[in-house]
């Protein structure tokens, strides 16, 4: 009998194991050792693989949501955990259809797959995916740097220092970078699909549900696990560019509208934000993280740039109205200011280690949304009340 | 909800002793529990037998009892104090069960007293197996299928449900003899019979096999307003099948997807809210089936716990602290993360990897079954903490002592071919005479060094290809082929050495796949592991720091998001820093180079037998001693049990092995002052030479006096100048020298090797007989030591021993206190029971060992602690051992005089004199103490209980009163030996005691006590006009000992024997004792104690009082 999890699933890399640097725009410098998916011209010669903001997520699981979660557009990731890449590459932890992230950044990229549902390795994933990464990294150091310094730009390659930052530091910075526009879908889509399985309760929810309300998402990068959640909790989901117009939302009569997670600067999708100024007050209206943010926006709110972000899974948010802690999920480097909230605007939820805004509701819109990812994947599953909140405002009842 | 001011007073029950399976993260937990508490200002009471912990210093709570932790003692600490509440989670098992008979017994309830932490069927949901089976099938998760079957047909239906492969576990059998896994029907039969016959219920739990399946445990922590947090996700190497406790574990959990983990984290949090854990820490186990995911659920305990300790050191978060808090009423939300300032409600993210490692002790119990199975036999830990997995690996076998840097080979010293053999006969019967005793399945012998590696040309290569089957191994005389399958075949099997044996399997060309079958460890930990083994384990960091620079980086709780106050530090050699010009900066440690000159506490490393608590209870002292002269500190250890490796301890935790290339990277960093390595026990002495000739200093006791102590032609120099005997006897260093001395010497002798700890391979031998067999045994202790001598004494029969424990400045001596043993010389001093002050010696034989052991502190120039071992026989005193060093007793002195000995010496080492201190003259206490040692026999069958000079026990007890017998009552009963109140006692002893069991006798019966006896001993009793009835010996014909105590005819026995024959003869008998819970003494000075203490039960129960009020009214 073949033991599946015993199978070693890596293939032999396309080139021999390159030293590298990740560069960053402020100068530093970080050596390591580039795999993944990489120019062989450029390898020659030395110069850029890829290029994208220096920043770190602090979860131990989940890089394989980290890698195909579209809010990471441009960005280099480093993984602070150390082993990355133990459980491969499986069909079902897939957060889009393929990576958006431009660089991946680790200390030990695991030369062995160990996992019943893994199709491939890690690195024969990246190498599909076209995605550069380097190993093999402090990246302890690193992140260190990043949160003294800030997160930055910053680029994977080979070669010439100097070259390398020049070039770190002449890529545009994410502060005024609409990305939605290259990870949205092209066409109007049906969902369909639940979570499999994979958590707890959804039947008994589901037994709950009478009609099922029709939920429109407007993706700006949707994470799936947010539509498989919907899908969980009985509605039936339609999924539409980021460009759609809100008449051309309303046409598919929707009983909510569901605003997604997605990258960039959120001050800088300004079509997205009059599309939600249209949809206040026409439906209930649910964002999370660039959604919340975007809600927030047309709501008269401003957002700027954190120093480095929240980018993990123990993130403690307490929600204002029943004191309770959620450890959630969070990727966001940009944050809604608090003092900018305007009047009609809750504060549902703030963030425990430095007070920022991690929820919102305007009940007369009947609009609330998250700074976090109740949706989880990866990540604990401590909010997922929210969805259950946002069908009962689609169906009747009201927000609290 | 702030802090409760409805209560004023609380009650924290400790663990007691250190056992197998209990041990000092009881202390680390409780010391944490007891500060939390005062700070809060609430009044703490503390009770816990155990007086070598920090948690019974009387500074911890405002009133400590050192009194056993018994319901009845308990009960009446309970009724003088009357506190408002009890807080029993963060003592163990012991504490738990505790409360619970308090709650049975109505004393809560008639006191008001409100329970802390868990509630009591919080607790009984948790703990009975049926209760948390429902629960957890109620919750649509599942346990193991499980039926118990009492015949053959109700065997069978249980196997209808559970299905093959079935795990058989006859009820009541030690060490879950009898059972096994069964894979198919045609063994069935045969198999659930063979069990029946193996327990003495007729009764067999037939389960559901999850041996192979992954196993880890979540660590998690829960607040009054439902607020959950994992603190740390922990991952066993070895399958399920193998005790946690005595599994090589990981952290975080390395082989899981997060849907996979986020599942087991549901399922705990819903498991810990419907058991009903409201305010505290909790650990749920849980096995994964690693072909499809599937789960289930092991088991869970509703309190702090060993993996608790564990995990707090792990991540940097300290659970048993803030389980306190939440006990007393704060939420998650309102207490703050000690290292970071931010909230102390989230989980822990870490950013290199932990690897804990156990320390077993088979060597010490020969007969004891070496094969790991459910039931813990390990007697410590070591962590360790990398960049990587196999960083971390590498560190926890460097730490763990045993004389190995990492995965070394044994293919030189373990014979594999007869070893397979063994485990093979041993799968067929399972009786208690086990082959697996034979072999020296622990192959590893004191001072061993390196051994022959994969890189030695004799060792076939490392690439599996190029090895033939056919070729013969050079140490292992049988062709590869062979090789390859005898090792396949021992590594089925768990033994404390299997990681060993399966890297030497890879070094002979197993491959991955197979190891995988044989094992089921998962198979990313077994490349890594095969990578280690072959040294090919070159990740990519190796060529960007090609120097091996040592790096310390931080443990901060959250993988480096946020700055960390702290200074908690792990070394790592990974890989350092940046690269390129001034820009970028040099590699970067974040322990930046110290100016302020810290003194440097070297710890004890893992707990072994001879080497415990004490010790770590010494070094915490010492950092202490620093906080209160200002002077910076730095603790260096590796045990993630203790106090010392708490990150609040010290001023800068490094935690790391305590090897001289690890120590010596940490002075380069800190620059200390002085190192303190007399507090640690043989683990920091041991480098005390290696660091002074690397120019470190040593503060206290020059390292030449720890030599010239342990030297023995040095040390005869010494006393022949201070005029001071020792036994005679003389060194060998052949078997024919040896003999020779022995009868320039004559019967009886001891024989031991050179360099010995905690009495290993020593034998009082008293005849011809046995003779050659100790001797030889003796040299194969030694053997690939630096020296291999042994030594050969005169043995000083029916001598009382005396151990006195001083501090010295260089000038004044003051002795901290002289302790008899009641057991006479010949059972090792870690063993005896001793008592303080010593009560049957004169005061001119006091006055001699005071002068004596002053002049050798001066002689030697002892700046610190000094332990010296007499035996006194008649009038003469002997000087058997001087230790320049913290002993194992240090802690118990300061608990019976109320003198923190340690912290002194430790403040003397840093120059102040005693009289600076005020520290000038010995402390006769008007109360007397008496130490217990706690054994684990019940742990390991077949094993004899008889004492002797190796030590075997893991913990001890005190017990404190106003006269001896009394004293010593209490030390029985907390080491959970109750005397009996009436009844029979047995005695059968050697010729040698017969004289003085009559006096024993006597006093038994007067206390009303029926008397039987061996023929001998019972005609020696006669004589002296004593009644007792003859009962036979158990070769002697029916009914026999045996008998009568299988029939609960017998309420003690005292049993004395010598001589190989007659020991044998009388093994069955110690061990039914044991067996039966019926109290036991095997010499018969301790009987003498005993007699003396039943006689004393008469005139009334126990009485107790805390160290506060003893101190009040000390000498």
């Amino acid at each position: 009998m073949t033991n599946s999890s015993v199978s070693n699933l890596d293939q032999p890399p396309a080139h021999p194991p390159t030293p590298g640097w990740i560069a960053l725009a402020d100068g530093t410098r970080f050596p390591g050792t580039l795999f993944g998916a990489l120019n062989p011209s450029i390898l020659e010669a030395g110069g850029v693989q890829s290029v994208g903001e220096a920043v770190f997520t602090t979860g131990m699981t989940g890089y394989q949501e980290v890698l195909t979660d579209p809010s990471y557009c441009d960005q280099i990731v480093t993984m602070t955990a150390p082993q990355i890449g133990n459980t491969g590459i499986n069909g079902v932890d897939n957060e889009a259809s393929r990576s958006h992230v431009s660089g991946f950044v680790l200390t030990e990229p695991s030369p062995r797959v160990s996992h019943w549902q893994s199709d491939q390795s890690l690195h024969s994933y990246l190498v599909n995916q076209g995605v550069a990464a380097i190993g093999g990294v402090d990246t302890r150091a690193l992140t260190l740097h990043i949160r003294t310094h800030g997160a930055q730009m910053a680029v994977l390659g080979t070669g010439d220092f100097d070259t390398l930052v020049d070039h770190a530091r002449g890529a545009p910075s994410m502060e005024g970078r609409d990305l939605t526009g290259k990870v949205t879908c092209k066409e109007v889509h049906a969902w369909a699909e639940g979570t499999q399985g994979w958590w707890d309760g959804v039947d008994a929810i589901k037994g709950l549900q009478g009609a099922q309300p029709h939920v429109v998402v407007i993706d700006f990068g949707i994470k799936q696990n947010i539509l498989r959640r919907l899908v969980d909790h009985g509605c039936r989901v339609t999924v539409v560019p980021s460009t759609t117009s809100s008449a051309d939302i309303l046409a598919h009569r929707p009983d909510g509208v569901f605003l997604s997670n997605g990258p960039g600067d959120p001050a800088a999708v300004s079509q997205g934000v009059k599309t939600v100024q249209e949809l206040l007050g026409k439906q209930p209206l649910f964002g999370i993280c660039l959604g919340h943010q975007l809600l927030c926006l047309a709501l008269g709110a401003q957002t700027s740039k954190l120093k480095f972000g929240h980018r993990g899974i123990n993130q403690p948010v307490r929600d204002e109205a029943t004191g309770r802690i959620e450890v959630t999920s969070q990727n966001h480097g940009f944050v809604v200011d608090v003092p900018s909230l305007p009047s009609g605007v809750q504060m549902t939820h703030v963030h425990l280690n430095d007070g920022t805004c991690e929820g919102i509701a305007h009940p007369e819109s009947q609009a609330f949304s998250v700074q976090y990812h109740p949706e989880s994947s990866a990540g604990p599953h401590d909010s997922g009340y929210l969805f259950q909140r946002f069908v009962d405002a689609m169906t009747g009842q009201s927000v609290k | 909800m702030p802090r409760r001011t409805d209560l004023k007073s609380i009650l924290l029950l400790g663990s007691g002793p250190i056992v197998i399976g209990q041990a000092c993260e009881f202390d680390y937990s409780g010391t944490q529990g007891a500060k939390a508490l005062r700070q809060e200002g609430y009044r703490v009471i503390l009770v816990n037998s155990n007086p070598a912990t920090i948690m019974t210093d009387p500074e911890f709570a405002d009133r400590t009892y050192v009194e056993p932790l018994t319901p009845e003692v308990v009960e009446q600490i309970l009724r003088r104090e009357k506190p408002d509440a009890v807080l029993p989670t963060l003592g163990g098992q012991t504490a738990l069960n505790l409360a619970l008979e308090m709650e049975s017994r109505g004393v809560l309830a008639e006191l008001g007293i409100e329970l802390l932490g868990a509630r009591v069927d919080t607790i009984h949901k948790a703990e009975d197996r049926e209760l948390f089976k429902a629960l957890v099938e109620k919750l649509g998760l599942r346990c193991p299928r499980a039926r118990t079957a009492r015949t053959l047909e109700e065997a069978h239906e249980a196997l209808k449900e559970v299905g093959f492969p079935v795990i058989l576990r006859p009820s009541f059998t030690m060490g879950g003899s009898g059972g096994g896994v069964v894979y198919n029907r045609e063994d069935f039969d045969s198999a659930i019979l063979w069990a029946f016959q193996q327990s003495p219920t007729h009764e067999c739990l037939v389960e559901e096999s999850v041996l192979g399946w992954k196993e880890y445990e979540l660590e998690v922590i829960r607040d009054s307003a439902d607020n959950f947090s994992v603190i740390c996700t922990i991952e066993n190497i070895d399958p399920m099948g193998v005790h946690t406790g005595d599994s090589v574990t990981v952290a975080p959990a390395m082989t899981l997807t997060d849907k996979e983990y986020q599942r087991l984290r549901d399922a705990s949090r819903r498991i810990i809210t419907e058991v009903g854990v409201e305010t505290g820490g909790a650990n749920i186990q849980f096995g994964v089936n690693p072909d499809n995911g599937d789960f289930v659920v092991i088991e869970m305990n509703p309190r702090v716990s060993r993996s608790s300790a564990l995990a707090s050191k792990a991540t940097g978060y300290p659970i048993a602290k803030i389980a306190a808090k939440l006990a007393v009423g704060y939420t998650l939300d309102e207490l703050r993360n000690d290292m970071t300032g931010t909230s102390a409600a989230f989980e822990p993210t870490i950013d290199y990897v932990v690897v804990k490692a156990p320390r077993f002790a088979f060597e010490k119990f020969p007969g004891a079954d070496p094969r790991l199975t459910t039931q813990m036999k390990s007697v410590g830990e070591a962590m360790s903490i990398g960049r990587t997995f196999s960083e971390a690996f590498q560190k926890a076998m460097r730490s763990l002592e045993i004389g190995r840097d990492g995965l070394d080979s044994l293919l030189d010293r373990v014979d594999y071919p007869r070893l397979a053999q063994q485990l093979r006969l041993k799968s067929v019967g399972t009786d208690e005479s086990s082959p697996l005793s034979e072999i020296p399945l622990l192959a590893t012998r004191p001072g061993t060094p390196g051994s022959v590696s994969a890189a030695d040309p004799r060792a076939p290569g490392i690439h599996a290809k190029e090895i033939s089957p056919d070729q013969v191994h050079p140490h292992q005389g049988v062709p590869l082929g062979e090789l390859r399958r005898a090792i396949a075949d021992i590594i089925q099997t768990p033994l404390a050495e299997r990681l060993f044996y399966l890297a030497d399997g890879f070094r002979v060309g197993l491959g991955i796949e197979e190891v995988h079958d044989r094992t089921k460890i998962d198979p990313w930990f077994l490349h890594h592991l095969r990578s280690i083994a072959l040294k090919t384990n070159r990740g990519p960091t190796a060529e960007h720091n090609p120097q091996g620079e040592t790096l310390f980086y931080k443990v901060d709780t959250c993988a480096g998001e946020f700055e960390a106050k702290t200074n908690y530090f792990y070394s790592t050699r990974s890989r350092g820093g940046t690269l390129g010009g001034p820009a970028a900066g040099n590699p970067v440690s974040e322990a930046t180079v110290a100016d302020d000159k810290p003194v440097m506490i070297l710890g004890g490393g893992p707990n072994r037998i001879g080497q415990g608590i004490e010790f770590d209870y010494c070094c915490v002292h010492a950092a202490f001693a620093c906080r209160e002269l200002n002077i910076p500190s730095v603790m260096v250890n590796c045990n993630p049990e203790t106090v010392s490796t708490d990150f609040d301890t010290s001023d800068r935790l490094y935690f790391e092995p305590l090897t001289f290339e690890d120590v010596m990277n940490i002075v380069a960093v800190e620059q200390p002052r002085g190192v303190i390595v007399q507090l640690g026990g043989q683990t920091p002495l041991k480098l005390a030479v290696q660091l002074a000739e690397a120019g470190v200093p040593i503060l206290g006791t020059p390292a030449d006096a720890i030599d010239r102590a342990e030297d023995r032609e040095r040390f005869d120099a010494l006393l022949e100048k201070l005029k001071l005997k020792r036994p005679p006897g003389n060194t060998a260093t052949s078997v024919e020298q040896a003999l020779q001395v022995t009868k320039d010497l004559g019967f009886p002798v001891v024989v031991r090797p050179s360099y010995v700890l905690g009495g290993r391979a020593m034998e009082i031998v008293h005849s011809g007989d046995d003779l050659m067999r100790f001797i030889q045994a003796a040299f194969d202790a030694v053997r690939g030591a630096a020296s291999q001598t042994i030594l050969v004494d005169r043995f000083l029969q029916d001598a009382i021993e005396v151990d006195v424990d001083c501090v010295c400045d260089g000038k004044q001596v003051v002795i901290g206190a002289i302790m008899q043993h009641i057991e006479e010389a010949g059972v090792h001093s870690g063993d005896s029971s001793l008592v303080l002050p010593a009560h049957t010696l004169s005061e001119s034989l006091l006055d001699e060992i005071r002068e004596s052991t002053r002049a050798m502190a001066l002689e030697l120039g002892v700046v610190g602690l000094m332990n010296v071992q007499y035996a006194v026989q008649g009038d003469d005193v002997y000087v058997i051992e001087v230790n320049p060093r913290a002993s194992r007793t240090v802690p118990f002195v300061a608990k019976a005089t109320g003198f923190p000995l340690a912290r002194i010496a430790a403040k003397v080492m840093m120059g102040h004199s005693l009289e600076s201190l005020g520290y000038t003259k010995e402390i006769i206490p008007t109360h007397v103490a008496v130490k217990e040692s706690v054994f684990p026999f019940h742990k390991f069958a077949g094993v004899d209980t008889l004492l002797g000079p190796e030590m075997r026990s893991t913990g001890e007890v005190m017990g404190i009163d106003q006269n001896f017998p009394r004293a010593f009552m209490k030390a029985q009963l907390a080491a959970s030996t109750a005397l009996p109140e009436k009844g029979t006692v047995l005695l059968s002893v050697r010729d040698g005691d017969k004289p003085s069991i009559c006096k024993v006798a006597q006093r038994l019966q007067e206390a009303g006590f029926s008397l039987v006896a061996t023929r001998g001993t019972a005609d020696a009793l006669r004589q002296a006009s004593i009644e007792v009835d003859v009962v036979n010996r158990v070769n002697e014909g029916r009914p026999h000992i045996v008998d009568m105590l299988r029939n609960d005819e017998i309420h003690m026995v005292i049993n004395t024997t010598e001589g190989a024959r007659a020991i044998e003869d009388s093994k069955s008998l110690r061990r039914q004792t044991l067996l039966s819970g019926v109290p036991y003494f095997t010499t018969a000075a301790a009987a003498e104690a005993a007699a003396q203490a039943m006689q004393e039960a008469q005139k009334g129960p126990i009485q107790v009082r805390s160290l506060q009020e003893f101190a009040a009214t000390a000498g």
